[in-house]
């Protein structure tokens, strides 16, 4: 049932409860505001909405006044102005108004409603108030000064981040919002609360008196750093990216993005981009012309060809490249009679990828995980996987649903989960089964993998999970990182998919990197070509690509030591091969090594590209800046290898071309096929004893660009390369925090600190990936021994 | 001669008279005991309440009968009684006597209320200042919890009733009902918007009374001597005796417990008349917050919620703050504004910025430092302060602002155009 309201003589329909203000948004009427948004809780503080409500002798506040049928709004009518005005003016009375000077001029929500409510001299004319400024940490500049207790931050933190890190302290004058006991703000979306101060009291630190608002240029964008593709407006001056900010887009990232989003920027600049072309000659590097480059790689590779085969080439291409990357990509070397070609560079069992879907997309749109009633996650920290993912968990959770988390670590997440299964890394597929044997037998359907699930036995946390999936209507089984990159991975999809089949739910894999579907949907794999068709002769997977040592590789934004699993065996493979050809935007000292040439590629916001985000949603978008340097945009590089090895169908002139070719290809071809079908095997693998290696990355660990970032290395959640085990453990072991161990794999061995954490669970231990410290252990997840040096 | 003390202090002429044996003695917890042998219906109770016309003795003057009944005793889920014996006002301090010396009367008033509304959890929330009031108060809990008459299934009777203390840690805002809520749940003491009002979204967002303690301590006695006896005491819809806290230029200042509609004059005898037999200024008769009035007006006037407000303040909280003809009045304000712009917790922006401000204008004036056009300012941002908050503490000031202005015009001139006080020539004490 709709009422009718008037707002400033115009008559609308509207939902019963809503407040006046939003009632005015959507019928673009301009209520002058600063604590109210909409995406926090109303707190009616700042006054500067009172609006004139016919029977109310007082103005009332637009947004927490909600409308009642027949009820008649004044905006602008002398009670309205006069209340606003005034509320302009107290709060201006101890602003310092030194626009000049504050990053947030021009941009100023203060500046702009003053200009339209405030006066033009000051009836003020005592001393301001002064306020001492925090150190928020190494993104978040405060001069909390220009503080008008809005309260955005506060609330912020409590309602979005799921932390409360900022407060008020004070009372009356003498409020200061801030973090009570001086700390670096700890969330993974801090940085948010830049954009919702409606004045200058938070901005970003790195970008400090770097431009003014007015000096620059707003180009769309997608970040490159997860698959949930949030929307950017990158913000460029001179051909300089200067800050990265969210556009809105309610699907998928509502008002926010993360702070890896926002500051991931930084690394553009940093001075281990290559700028220019790179060839090693007798062991020296020298710097050549782009044409002196691309001959040399195509000779070199019509060489590999010529001595060995065009199948002794291995091409790993990142999870992050554009659908036109990883489409020439794969095309140039299938043009070559070459199919070893992989993004999956985290991942270490791939015996099941005749079962994976033609490409992997979530069940339900992101938007939808928040009316999601029951929610498991098995093998994901997705707080700092998909940040933003997650926060549609959280928002679920919060609107009553189950969140139930199946890991091999206690992680650390912004509200507590309806129930967490904790187990050794290597126990998690016996922990899936059982609950899928609790799942088969209440169902009675025990005739699939029937061996299989026998030889479990049930515990009473298997039983809880298996019934809160039978109690949900339609749960949704999310498969994190630590899903996908476990040995034991196609065994934990196929049961993930069996406790879904079992419990009327939906399978989604979380994955890797910004663009893994556009990946497998332009054939980025092994096994299929573009659109998912079967090619004639399976070839080698990424692992196989490393056993088989082959003689020439190329990596396409990859650095290994960082990015792939089994780091060891990677360096060793690239360390024999004759040849290493890196397409890149940044070398590294072991790049250094094992690299023959390089060819500077554009990084993120340098080139123009599509990505495919988690829910299957294209998403393109145009280069902000041109790339640094020599560099060139990766889908131009290829392009030109692709003309100069004298390959069919490389003319294009546009990237757009490319993705035209991609789509007329997808309505063409077979339609897209779901995952499947599963086969089980009728025991689960023995698991090895002692202690054994999770390896994950760490937020700011997850991609070259991000770990570049100098601000964002220097936040709280920044990681460094230690081993961290239980309480347990360390005492069975006799290591104390700090201590200095050899871990050692086989032959392999490195050295790093012990870290002891209750978040660990039996002989489990975390070594992170994503440091050169860790990048010399075979296995990412085998066992591995420690000893004290 | 006027009655005192037959209510809220009616055991204060007994020895210990905060103890359960002195409170019993003079009749207490008759009420409560007979609540739980008989199960009065509590319909009845707050026909009674009603009747009473007892009206809040907290500030506002909100008829208590009235208040209880928008809590249906039926509505499941659990519901809050919270007693504010807060007590911040300037000028107030007749609940910290009562706690000292009758608690067990608000004890058992809570109870009744409690019953009435089907509430079995309740805390009172005191000051944090109130060193004795707090012993006293704990001590009778501890004595009525021994007796049987706070616990679960009283008397065999089935009827629960749990009643927890709580202490404030001094701040004036902690007063207004739903910052003490705030305040109780562990939070920040800032003052929620309304609506949702107390009785529908209160204590941890369930449906919750707030009282004053005056308020609760009456209702024992109004339903052992019954409404028309309470309803008697005073003038109609201004039920029973009050308590005045009369402070300032007078030889007895103190609690005089007295029934409303009393003249101020047999109020100023009773307190002992003006200090040195000076004349009377002026008075602030409900707390610091209420409109000053003039001497003539005072002298004319019946002490009552009525008749206050028809002359352009109010009973507020019953302080009544009396000054003699050697008050120098922008000095009275000045110590006001310092008040309220300490207290402001400070959400709002009008408050928040305009108490600081209004405080310093008041400030420069008292040091000789005002400037032509400063009350026309101070008069102009009270104005912009009033009725645009979340609560009213900011109307709180300004209407003592406008009010001294109106009332002192010529005070306040002088001391902007010569730098001194007009009352005693001097710039500051
Ligand atoms: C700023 C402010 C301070 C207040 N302080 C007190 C107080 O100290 N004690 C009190 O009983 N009521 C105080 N009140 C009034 C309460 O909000 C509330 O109206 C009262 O406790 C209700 O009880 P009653 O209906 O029994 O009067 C204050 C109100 C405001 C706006
Ligand atoms: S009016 Fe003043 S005291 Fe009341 S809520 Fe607003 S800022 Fe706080
Ligand atoms: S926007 Fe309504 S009070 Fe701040």
């Amino acid at each position: 049932m709709k009422i009718e309201i008037e707002i400033d003589g115009k008559s609308f329909e509207v939902e019963p409860g809503k407040m006046i203000i939003e009632v005015a948004d959507a019928a673009g009427i301009v209520i002058p505001r600063f604590c109210y948004h909409k995406k926090l809780s109303v707190a009616a503080n700042c006054r500067m909405c009172l609006v004139d409500v016919e029977k109310s002798r007082k103005p009332l506040p637009a947004c927490a006044t909600p409308v009642t049928p027949g009820m008649v709004v004044r905006t602008r009518s002398k009670l309205a102005l006069d209340a606003q005005k005034a509320v302009m003016e107290f709060l201006l009375i101890n602003h310092p108004l030194d626009c000049p000077i504050c990053d947030q001029g021009g941009q100023c929500e203060l500046q702009d409603i003053a200009l339209g409510y405030g006066s033009d001299n000051s009836r003020y004319d005592q001393g301001k108030r002064s306020v001492k400024d925090k150190n928020l940490g190494p993104l978040i500049e405060t001069e909390m000064t220009r503080c008008i207790h809005c309260t955005r931050c506060v609330r912020f933190g409590r309602e979005i981040a799921g932390i409360s890190e900022m407060g008020s302290i004070g009372r009356g004058e003498d409020t200061e919002i801030g973090t009570y006991v001086e700390k670096s703000l700890t969330s993974e979306l801090s940085a948010n609360i830049i954009d919702l101060c409606p004045v200058g009291a938070l901005t970003n630190k790195p970008f400090r008196y770097r431009a003014r608002a007015w000096e620059l240029t707003q180009h769309s964008g997608v970040s490159p750093h997860d698959c949930v593709g949030s929307n950017l407006h990158i913000h460029t001056r001179r051909n300089a990216v200067m800050r990265v900010v969210p556009k809105e887009n309610e699907g998928i990232n509502e008002t926010w993005i993360s702070d890896r989003d926002r500051f991931s920027c930084e690394g553009l600049s940093s001075p281990e981009r290559v700028t220019s072309p790179q060839l090693k000659r007798h062991g020296q590097w020298e710097t050549v012309d782009w044409q002196t480059a691309l001959q040399t790689v195509v000779e070199a590779l019509q060489d590999v060809t010529e001595h060995h085969s065009a199948d002794r080439i291995g091409g790993i291409i990142s999870p992050n490249a554009t659908v036109e990357e990883l489409f020439l990509f794969q095309k140039l070397l299938r043009g070559m009679g070459c199919h070893n070609i992989d993004h999956r560079i985290t991942q270490t069992d791939f015996h099941y990828q005749q079962a994976m879907p033609t490409y992997p997309k979530l069940p339900v749109s992101i938007a939808d995980i928040e009316q999601q009633e029951l929610i498991v996650v098995i093998g994901g920290n997705t707080q700092h996987e998909q940040p933003l993912i997650h926060h549609r968990i959280r928002k679920a959770w919060d609107n009553g649903a189950k969140v139930i988390m199946i890991n091999p670590v206690d992680f650390e997440f912004n509200f507590t989960p309806t129930q967490t299964l904790l187990v050794e890394n290597r126990r998690l597929p016996e922990a899936l089964t059982g609950v899928t044997r609790c799942l088969a037998e209440s169902q009675q359907d025990t005739e699939i993998a029937k061996d299989l699930l026998q030889s479990v036995a049930v515990t009473p946390a298997h039983r809880e999970v298996a019934d809160a999936l039978l109690s949900a209507k339609a749960p949704l089984i999310l498969l994190g990182a630590g899903a996908q990159n476990h040995p034991q991975a196609g065994l934990m999809y196929a049961l993930a998919e069996r406790m879904a089949q079992l419990s009327n739910g939906n399978v989604g894999l979380l994955t890797a990197g910004a663009n893994a579907a556009g990946a497998w949907l332009v054939g980025a794999v092994p096994h299929r070509g573009p659109t998912g068709l079967n090619v004639s002769k399976p070839a080698l997977d990424v692992q196989r690509m490393w056993e088989s040592e082959l003689p020439a590789y190329v990596l396409f934004n990859v650095e290994p030591e960082h990015d792939c699993a089994n780091s060891a065996k990677a360096l060793k493979a690239l360390s024999q091969a004759a040849l290493v050809i890196c397409l890149t935007s940044y070398k590294t000292p072991a790049m250094e090594q094992y690299a023959d040439i390089i060819l500077p590629i554009a990084s993120f916001a340098e080139t123009p590209g599509t990505f495919i985000n988690v829910e299957g949603r294209w998403q393109s978008f145009q280069a902000a800046v041109i790339p640094k340097g020599e560099s060139r945009p990766g889908w131009k590089v290829l392009r030109v290898l692709g003309n100069l090895l004298s390959l069919d169908g490389f003319n294009y002139v546009v990237n757009t071309e490319v993705t035209d070719e991609l789509r007329s290809l997808a309505t063409t071809n077979t339609p897209e096929q779901p995952a499947g079908p599963w086969r089980y095997p009728s025991h689960l693998p023995t698991v090895s004893e002692g202690v054994e290696r999770f390896c994950y990355w760490p937020i700011y660990r997850s991609d070259s660009v991000v770990r570049h970032s100098q601000p964002l290395q220097k936040t709280p959640l920044s990681e460094t390369p230690v081993v961290t085990m239980s309480p347990q453990l360390a005492q069975r072991l006799g290591l104390e925090a700090g201590t200095e161990v050899k871990v050692s794999q086989g032959g392999d061995a490195v050295v790093l600190q012990v870290c002891i954490s209750h978040r660990m669970v039996g002989d489990t231990v975390g070594i992170a990936a994503g440091f050169l410290e860790t990048a010399g252990l075979a296995e990412s997840f085998g066992t591995v021994k420690i000893e004290r040096i | 001669m006027v009655k005192m003390n037959q209510v809220c202090y009616r055991t204060l002429d007994m020895p210990e008279p905060w103890r359960l044996a002195t409170y019993e003695a003079a009749g207490g917890y008759q009420v409560w005991r007979k609540i739980l042998q008989e199960g009065t219906p509590r319909d009845q109770i707050l026909e009674e309440m009603k009747k009473s016309s007892l009206r809040g003795r907290g500030g506002a003057g909100f008829p208590t009968g009235l208040k209880w009944s928008f809590l249906n005793p039926n509505t499941p889920g659990q519901k809050y009684l919270v007693c504010n014996s807060d007590e911040g006002e300037p000028g107030t301090c007749k609940d910290r006597d009562i706690l000292r010396f009758n608690p067990h009367q608000v004890i058992e008033g809570m109870a009744i209320a409690g019953y009435v509304m089907g509430v079995t959890v309740a805390y009172n929330y005191i000051r944090g200042e109130f060193y004795e009031p707090i012993e006293r108060f704990e001590a009778a809990l501890k004595e009525a919890r021994a007796a049987g008459l706070l616990g679960v299934n009283l008397q065999g009777s089935g009827v629960d009733f749990e009643l927890h203390m709580h202490i404030g840690a001094g701040a004036y805002i902690c007063g207004e009902e739903t910052a003490l809520l705030e305040s109780l749940e562990g939070k920040k003491g800032y003052p929620r918007f309304k609506p949702p009002f107390p009785a529908s979204y209160g204590l941890y967002g369930k449906p919750t009374t707030v009282n004053n303690t005056e308020s609760f301590a009456s209702v024992p006695v109004i339903l052992s001597k019954g409404p028309d006896w309470f309803l008697e005491e005073g003038i109609p819809n201004n039920g029973g005796p009050k308590i005045f806290c009369v402070s300032g230029h007078v030889n007895k200042p103190g609690n005089y417990e007295i029934p409303l509609g009393t003249p101020f004059k047999d109020l100023l005898e009773l307190a002992g008349g003006m200090r040195n037999g000076r004349p009377l200024k002026a008075v602030i008769p409900g707390g610091s917050s209420a409109p000053v009035l003039l001497a003539d007006t005072m002298m004319n006037i019946t002490m009552d919620y009525d008749a206050l407000a028809k002359a352009g303040s109010m009973l507020g909280s019953g302080a009544v703050i009396v000054m003699d003809d050697t008050t120098c009045m922008v000095r009275v304000l000045a110590r006001l504004a310092h008040f309220y712009s300490e207290e402001s917790c400070g959400q709002c922006s009008p408050c928040r910025e305009g108490s600081g401000w209004v405080a310093r204008i008041v400030h420069r004036i008292l040091h000789g430092e005002g400037k032509p056009g400063d009350l026309e300012l101070l008069d102009n941002v009270a104005g912009n302060m009033m009725g645009r908050t979340i609560c009213v503490l900011a109307d709180a000031l300004a209407m003592p602002v406008q009010s001294f202005i109106r009332c002192f015009r010529d005070e306040f001139e002088y001391f902007i155009q010569h730098g001194k006080s007009l009352v005693d020539g001097g710039k500051l004490r």
